[in-house]
């Protein structure tokens, strides 16, 4: 179902990870996101899955939610795996016609399915335990630096903590016109990709038009209540380091240091 | 002296062609005058189209007057330097549950008012607290807004504008997309907000039932205020309200409708006791 | 023309945490030239149970039948059904997209294969048919008032031909003359072209004023399928769902309680006032 995407559902739970401060979380997860590459043998893995299984215990998000992002990438990552077993060459294992399929190339597709996976699963974490509106707060500040440069920053996180808020319920409009119009007899499955992209008109019109009249509903809204930019803001969760971000900090650094070490050590 | 006073006031919409030049001028709000008491409950009634909305937008200065004055306690919305506090000042909740909810998690969309208004954070928090709870909602401080029911969406954007400690709220509309519970719930807590916090409450609407309790209804048509006064001075004059397109609820037109068969009971019942004791005396 | 639902259960999510049954154990038949009101808080399946009607939704268990035919046999021509059982959905917006009015009432019917002109014909009928006249065909839909943005969508399902036409609180949002006007144009639909029409609203007062029999659901099962005077007699149980009668079935319990001879199973303000009426005049009940 289309309402299955996990990405940026946040899941309530009372957990150390849910209580981190979302900087922490983004610049562990963007840690882990690096060991993942920078570990390159079965043995590394194992230390990075021990990693991840011990955070997914700490964050009280029961597993299956874990793996529902996968959902939405297991074609590139079915892909990706086909196309490493074949393709790589090396010491030949079996082989059918043109198609051989090599050690190396096991090794490969492996290491690339445990990446992806592991990309996801990673990602997934951050955004179960930290709500988007902590999230954009917190790329926000890590990105604060930048705004000396004349970026907006402040603006660009409300308007990722806005579409945040709105892709839940674009994605159920969207559920709901496609209804619409098929109980007109709209037919969105059969012809060629030209008369696909022509059946998509009456989904993607009034799908604009909606979106439209809620980003301006939305905005008199905001203006009603006096928002007017990000000067003179004050924060309701301001971000705050506190002593479990800095026992995070070292935990990180101690992973990255061991993957670091095995990296060098060829492990 | 009324917390909001207009003075004839008068908005037009423009339209223009594709040059630029006017093509149509449309009379949205046309003469009108209010003066509403602080502490009260004002209920604006009219039919779509009839320039209740316009008016509502004025309130909360979203809208200029082309012509008169409109005063927020004693500050004229026309004027640039006081935007900020008339809002503040005056709230506003709209029709749509779903395009007026900013965050992701109820207790940080209450506290988005209180941020952009620059109140430290402890007092965001306390605000909060004390919003969620007189609307009945401190327990789904933690939920997603999506996960909430139409009535229970609107109730948060009241504690949103409560958070904020405003004077006086304006629905535009709170109800039309909600269920008869959702309503229900949400007129519940208006009316809680009118009686024990003495917040001033303009709530504009076309169901007629929302209205039995308001001290004071306005009636709109054509962008003029048609009628004034009481829900009973209103209610006794059906015919005039439905000539407005308006209806009246089941009991009032009943009772209209016996009166006029030449049943000996008053004009302008509004609830289904009084007119069972009418008629069973 | 029949539907026929025999069984039917619908789960949401099954086997999952946020597994959820909208209908249980539901039979139902909607026949020939019948006015059906549909009433039920959110969350009591009624939108679920609608769109099982044109095979929209597939139940989980059970059938739906169509003249006898199950809908979800292989072969069966679901684009078929859906032009039969015609579902005009709450939000017109939904549907609307063409530039002008006229055209996208045209998309049904071209979706059934007519020709442009074909098409057009079916489409000035419809919309003659809920009372848009022919200076908004060449408008855009965007700039019609919500009343008629509804009679637009309205039209768009109705030039199909369906045999059934189904909607969905068709006057959530309207102010009380766009209610009237629409429900009677749906009235008038039903008596002239014999259309079956099945109402999902919230008001009692409007279901009770036009149709001839209710269905009421709570939590996923028909709580009531009768007439509106039995329905809204059990009116201490419609309450107890949250639901609720019109307020006349309440003022006439109450002046019987109170009394006054009066008829309890009026459900209209015209009904209500004859019996106070025949009361009041020294008539009672019997002497009717």
């Amino acid at each position: 179902m289309i309402r299955d995407i996990t990405l940026g559902q946040y899941y309530p739970a009372n957990s150390i990870l849910h209580r981190l401060d979302a900087r922490t979380k983004f610049i562990g997860t963007m840690v882990f996101v690096v060991s993942v590459f920078v570990f390159h043998s079965f043995f590394g893995y194992g230390v990075a899955t021990l990693f991840l299984a011990a955070m997914i215990v700490l964050s009280k998000v029961p597993v299956k939610f874990m793996f529902k992002g996968l959902r939405s990438i297991i074609f590139i990552l079915m892909i990706t795996v086909v196309f490493n077993i074949f393709l790589t060459p090396g010491e030949i294992l079996w082989h059918w016609g043109i198609l051989k399929v090599t050690r190396e190339g096991l090794v490969v597709a492996g290491k690339m399915a445990i990446r992806l996976t592991y990309l996801v699963i990673g990602s997934s974490l951050m955004t179960l335990t930290t709500t988007p509106n902590q999230l954009t707060d917190g790329l926000e500040s890590l990105m604060k630096p930048l705004s000396y440069l004349k970026v907006p920053v402040h603006e660009i996180a409300m308007m990722m903590s806005i579409a945040l808020r709105f892709i839940p319920i674009l994605l159920e409009e969207t559920d709901k016109i496609m209804k619409a119009q098929i109980a007109r007899g709209a037919d969105f499955e059969s012809g060629n990709i030209i008369q696909k992209a022509k059946a998509l008109v009456p989904l993607l019109v009034p799908l604009f038009v909606s979106a439209f009249r809620r980003a301006n509903d939305l905005a008199m809204a905001m203006e009603a209540r006096c928002y007017h930019g990000g000067g003179g803001r004050t924060q309701m969760k301001p971000l705050k380091y506190k002593g479990r971000d800095y026992l995070a900090f070292l935990i990180l650094a101690a992973y990255l240091a061991v993957g670091i070490v095995f990296r060098v050590v060829g492990l | 002296m009324g917390i909001i006073r207009a003075s004839k006031l008068g908005f037009d919409y423009f339209r223009y062609d594709e040059e630029g030049n006017e093509e149509e001028i449309n009379r949205a709000i046309d003469g009108v005058n209010l003066d509403v008491k602080a502490g009260q409950f004002v209920a604006i009634l009219g039919h779509n189209g009839s320039g209740k909305s316009t008016l509502a937008k004025h309130l909360n200065a979203l809208l200029v007057p082309t012509e008169g004055t409109l005063w927020i306690d004693n500050m004229d919305t026309a004027k640039e330097e006081d935007l900020w506090k008339i809002r503040q000042k005056a709230g506003m909740v709209f029709q749509n549950p779903d395009n007026q909810i900013i965050a992701t998690v109820v207790e940080e969309d209450v506290g988005f008012g209180p941020e952009n208004l620059g109140v430290p954070t402890e007092d965001i928090w306390k605000r909060v607290d004390e919003s969620l709870e007189k609307v009945g909602m401190i327990s789904y401080r933690k939920h997603s807004p999506n996960k909430l029911s139409g009535g229970q969406k609107q109730r948060v954007a009241i504690a949103g504008v409560m958070a904020m400690h405003p004077q006086c709220i304006i629905l535009d509309e709170p109800t039309a997309m909600l269920d008869p519970n959702g309503r229900k719930e949400v007129l519940k807590a208006v009316r809680e907000l009118n009686e024990q916090e003495g917040v001033t409450v303009i709530l504009i609407t076309h169901y007629m039932e929302e209205v039995v309790f308001a001290d004071n209804v306005y009636v709109m048509d054509s962008g003029k205020i048609v009628m004034q006064g009481t829900p009973r001075e209103i209610f006794s004059q059906v015919d005039l309200l439905q000539s407005y397109h308006l209806d009246v609820p089941q009991v009032t037109l009943l009772a209209h409708e016996l009166r006029k068969e030449g049943v000996d009971i008053p004009e302008g019942i509004l609830t289904i006791e009084e007119l069972v004791n009418a008629l069973c005396q | 023309m029949s539907i026929e639902l025999k069984n039917v259960c619908y789960t949401y999510s099954p086997g999952t945490a946020y597994e959820m049954h909208a209908l249980k154990d539901v039979n139902l038949t909607i026949s020939d030239n019948q006015f059906i009101g549909i009433i039920g808080h959110t969350g009591s399946g009624k939108s679920t149970l609608i769109q099982l009607f044109n095979g929209l939704m597939k139940p989980t268990s059970g059938e739906v039948l169509y003249n006898g035919e199950n809908i979800w046999n292989e072969n069966y021509n679901l684009k078929k059904l859906r032009s039969e059982v015609g579902l005009v959905f709450q939000y017109p917006e939904h549907q609307l997209f063409e530039v002008d009015v006229l055209s996208d009432v045209c998309f049904g019917p071209k979706n059934q294969g007519l020709t442009k002109e074909e098409a057009q014909v079916q489409a000035k009928m419809a919309l003659g048919q809920v009372g848009i006249p022919e200076e908004l065909y060449q408008k855009s839909p965007f700039e019609l008032s919500g009343g008629q943005k509804k009679r637009v969508a309205i039209a768009g399902v109705l030039a199909m031909n369906p045999k059934i036409l189904i909607l969905d609180e068709p006057t959530a949002g309207l102010d009380p003359q766009g209610r009237d006007e629409i429900l009677n144009q749906i009235a008038e639909l039903h008596e002239k072209r014999g259309i079956t029409i099945v109402l999902v609203s919230h008001s009692m007062e409007d279901i009770a004023r036009y149709v001839g029999r209710i269905i009421v659901m709570n939590h996923g099962e028909v709580a009531f399928d009768d007439t509106p005077k039995k329905v809204f007699s059990h009116y201490k149980e419609l309450e107890k769902i949250g639901l609720g009668a019109p307020q006349i079935t309440y003022i006439m319990h109450e002046l019987k309680e109170r009394g006054l001879d009066v008829d309890t199973t009026a459900t209209t303000v015209e009904e209500a006032k004859e019996s106070i009426l025949h009361v009041l005049r020294g008539g009672g009940k019997d002497s009717r």
